[in-house]
């Protein structure tokens, strides 16, 4: 009787291994396939830790690579890449470029701009890239009239374009002036970030990258490494560990809307 | 008297089968393939699928390819143009325009498949 036993249980444990083996890899790739089918979880939350001290005065990639990826050009599509009509004067060609990549139309979307700031009493310069701070109580989720604005259960605050009416009192109650309204009708959007005429938008930390396993397209074209992205619930994540030991603030704290966001020698 | 009615029904008839198959649409099916239902309960509730699961994807971050829009797309895009929108024969266009309903979806999505649009914006 015992004797049978101990084989019953070696053959449970055997199927079951093959069972995982065999079972495991494929459910993998039907996810990999078919999309997730479940919803983003709760215990996720999702942020990013600047190093300013990396950040270098003048370079612009993650904002070229923000707009690169979101398809951001305003009303104008394209042609703000174009030579401008009066350029001004420049040392060189490499400079005509990156005054074309800053200079923007008064109508074009923002999700994430360079800010330079100067210490007037000591001098001490700073760069950094300012975009939506992903807060935790987000004040323009708590204006909307009609719901649109709101927080991905995983932190990312985002605008549900269905609903949005372009009221743009998210814009007004923003205190980060993260958000941008889309003035005029655009062509040729990327097909995982669909935006349009009459709505608001901000950075959505390229939510359709991260549901995909990889990185906002920021993070990945610095070429200093000053922005980390991860999981700040994750005690075992890199920005888990680096927030835990290293000086970090988030811009305005003393708003206490806990912006998922932070900044390293600011 | 029979008869007469008969020849007119068969008059009435006639014409009505003509009309009915020249003035259907016949959209651009693209690659086409059956992923989700028949075509015929398609055409009567794809409405419904993608306004719900446009609120799963969106807000819940539910992203099954099955029914999502990006992947109707990407099937029944036209060989021609790659898009469901850019033609009067175009998938979405050719029924909406027969029935007179507006579509708002391209206002902001792509009409385009993502497999073509990536192989115009790769540089």
């Amino acid at each position: 009787m015992n004797d049978i036993n101990i084989q019953r249980r070696g053959f449970l444990k055997t199927s079951l291994g093959v069972a995982t083996v065999v079972i495991a890899p494929g459910m993998l790739l039907f996810d990999m396939a078919h999309g997730k089918s479940q919803p983003v979880s709760g215990k996720v939350r999702w942020g990013m830790l600047i190093d300013t001290t990396q950040c270098r005065e003048g370079c612009n990639d993650c904002v070229a690579a923000c707009n690169k990826e979101n398809g951001l050009s305003g009303g104008t599509n394209g042609q703000a890449r174009s030579p401008l009509p009066n350029p001004l004067p420049q040392a060189g060609e490499g400079a005509n470029d990156s005054l074309r990549e800053t200079r923007l139309k008064s109508t074009d979307s923002q999700w994430i701009r360079k800010i330079e700031l100067k210490d007037v009493s000591s001098g001490r310069e700073l760069s950094l890239p300012m975009m939506c701070q992903h807060c935790e109580h987000p004040p323009c989720v708590d204006v909307c009239p009609t719901n649109a604005s709101f927080k991905r259960a995983d932190g990312i605050v985002l605008v549900d374009r269905h609903r949005c009416i372009g009221c743009r009192y998210c814009m007004m109650a923003c205190p980060y002036k993260a958000r941008s309204f889309v003035h005029e009708p655009l062509h040729d959007q990327n097909p995982d970030v669909p935006r349009g005429k009459g709505t608001v938008e901000a950075c959505s930390l390229c939510v359709h990258r991260i549901d995909q396993g990889q990185q906002p397209a920021c993070a990945e074209a610095c070429p200093n490494k000053a922005i980390l992205f991860g999981d700040l619930n994750d005690p075992e994540s890199e920005i888990a560990r680096k927030v835990g030991s290293v000086a970090s603030v988030q811009v305005r704290a003393d708003l206490r809307l806990n912006p998922g966001i932070r900044y390293q020698g600011l | 008297m029979r008869l007469l009615f008969a020849s007119l029904l068969l008059c009435l008839c006639i014409p009505a089968v003509w009309a009915a198959e020249t003035n259907m649409p016949k959209p651009d099916i693209g690659k086409g393939g059956q992923c989700v239902e028949d075509p015929q309960w398609m055409r009567k509730n794809h409405m419904h699928l993608l306004r719900h699961q446009r609120d799963e994807t969106v807000r819940k971050g539910i992203r099954d390819e099955r029914l999502s829009l990006k992947n109707c797309i990407e099937c029944h895009a036209s060989s021609k143009d790659d898009s469901v929108i850019a033609r009067n024969d175009s998938f979405c266009v050719a029924c909406h325009r027969y029935e007179a309903v507006k579509i708002d979806c391209f206002e902001c999505h792509s009409g385009i498949s993502k497999s073509a649009w990536l192989q115009r914006n790769a540089k």
